[in-house]
């Protein structure tokens, strides 16, 4: 293992840094190829065959199958890279928001719209711990 | 000889780009973030750039992840908006003035900025957005008022450049521009933020002090801005607020002196906090 990291402390939180870049190399190297039409149209056509032409690991591969979008990022992927697989599905950033913090779509809208997640209680991973609300 | 009048500070939310594309602006959810650019494009109508120096960042677009330049300067004639994932948004290519955006790129990298330089490159909503904005809605088929010289920050794989590397490389874009023989009026643009997370369980964090406070030591105290560590960033603002940090290219270029003459801030814009400012030169 490396140095600790001064922001492994913030709650809820990846930090897309190096060592998540070579975790996730091969599953964002997927993800940004849905960026265009010609690749979108061949995954859908048959996920499981467009998938071999990724090295992913085979937790990877099945996060992506699952649609598992903190799993993905658990396992090195990249929010502006999954962002393209949800925009496949027909999600948008803030639908995605409200499936990985488990609210629901309504729900994160309205917190949004009430002025957003505030910075007190949110900003270190013992608030989380002490107070088991986030 | 080339000169910066001015600096303007803008959120890139790819919901704003969306919203204006689909003829929303009047919407109730976003009449109120977009009336607060109605001043900054009577603004931009007075100070007529002939050139906009605008730092963005790209969002995985143009760039994937078998390359991830820290500095990347667009070189080429032109820039298509990308297609991310949705189709490509209607607004005009982009163009460059390439002769100057060469002159740059030399002067950079002779003043020990080892930047990337771009001679093929699509543009994301982080470069078109902030146009949009400024501009009003223009269409495939328009031409935007002023040429564009992109240049791309990584902020997607941390880290992102640090503030001060950010606010001394917009000294050296001044050095650059200032030595620039042709009668041009530049303004820079620095891109992205305010507060915003787009990812996991914390995300929707938004810190509106912070956001302010930042808003006004870009006129009080950008020096010490610039010092600012990352983990503040991600901590306070947001996993996907460090994003500010190209805000200091745009100070760094400008003068110690400045005067803000707009400010609008709004939340939200879909996960994120808008911020704009417009500072000019003093």
């Amino acid at each position: 293992m490396g140095a600790k990291k001064d922001y492994d402390d913030i709650p809820g939180t990846f930090v897309f840094d190096a060592d998540r870049g070579r975790e996730g190399y091969q599953l964002n190297q997927f993800c940004i190829s849905m960026r265009l039409q010609k690749n979108r149209d061949e995954f859908n056509a048959g996920e499981e065959a467009y998938l071999d032409r990724y090295h992913m690991t085979p937790a990877q591969r099945q996060a992506v199958l699952n649609r598992d979008w903190n799993g993905l990022l658990e396992l090195g992927g990249n929010i502006y890279y999954t962002s393209k697989l949800a925009a496949n599905d027909g999600i948008n950033f803030q639908e995605l928001a409200g499936i990985m913090t488990g609210m629901g779509n309504d729900a994160y809208r309205e917190m949004m719209l009430a002025g957003g997640r505030a910075p007190e209680g949110n900003r270190y991973q013992h608030e989380w711990d002490e107070g088991e609300e986030n | 000889m080339a000169y910066i009048s001015a600096g303007v500070g803008c959120s890139h939310v790819p919901a704003i780009g969306v919203a204006m594309d689909a003829g929303k602006t009047g919407e109730p959810y976003w009449e109120p973030c977009f009336d607060g650019f109605e001043k900054s494009r009577e603004w931009m109508k007075n100070e007529k750039p002939d050139v906009i120096f605008l730092v963005y960042n790209d969002h995985c677009t143009a760039f994937d992840a078998s390359c991830i330049p820290t500095f990347a300067l667009g070189c080429a004639p032109e820039f298509h908006p990308a297609d991310e994932g949705w189709g490509p948004r209607p607004v005009p290519v982009v163009k460059n003035h390439q002769k100057m955006a060469s002159h740059i790129a030399q002067s950079l990298i002779l003043d020990e900025f080892d930047i990337t330089i771009m001679n093929e490159m699509e543009v994301d909503h982080g470069l078109t957005v902030p146009l949009s904005v400024m501009y009003g809605e223009h269409g495939v088929d328009d031409e935007w008022p002023a040429l564009v010289i992109p240049l791309a920050v990584n902020v997607v794989q941390f880290p992102p450049p640090t503030g001060n590397r950010c606010y001394n490389l917009g000294k050296a874009v001044r050095r650059a521009i200032d030595s620039y023989e042709e009668d041009l009026k530049v303004v820079i643009f620095g891109t992205g933020g305010m507060s915003h997370q787009l990812q996991y369980k914390r995300a929707g964090l938004i810190n509106p002090e912070w956001d302010k406070s930042f808003l006004d030591r870009l006129t009080s105290d950008p020096v010490g801005l610039s010092q600012m560590p990352h983990v503040e960033y991600l901590r306070e603002a947001g996993s996907e607020g460090v994003e500010m940090v190209m805000w200091h290219v745009m100070r760094g270029a400008l003068n110690d002196n400045v005067e803000e003459v707009h400010r609008h801030y709004h939340v939200p814009a879909s996960n994120t906090a808008v911020g704009h400012i417009i500072l000019e030169n003093r």
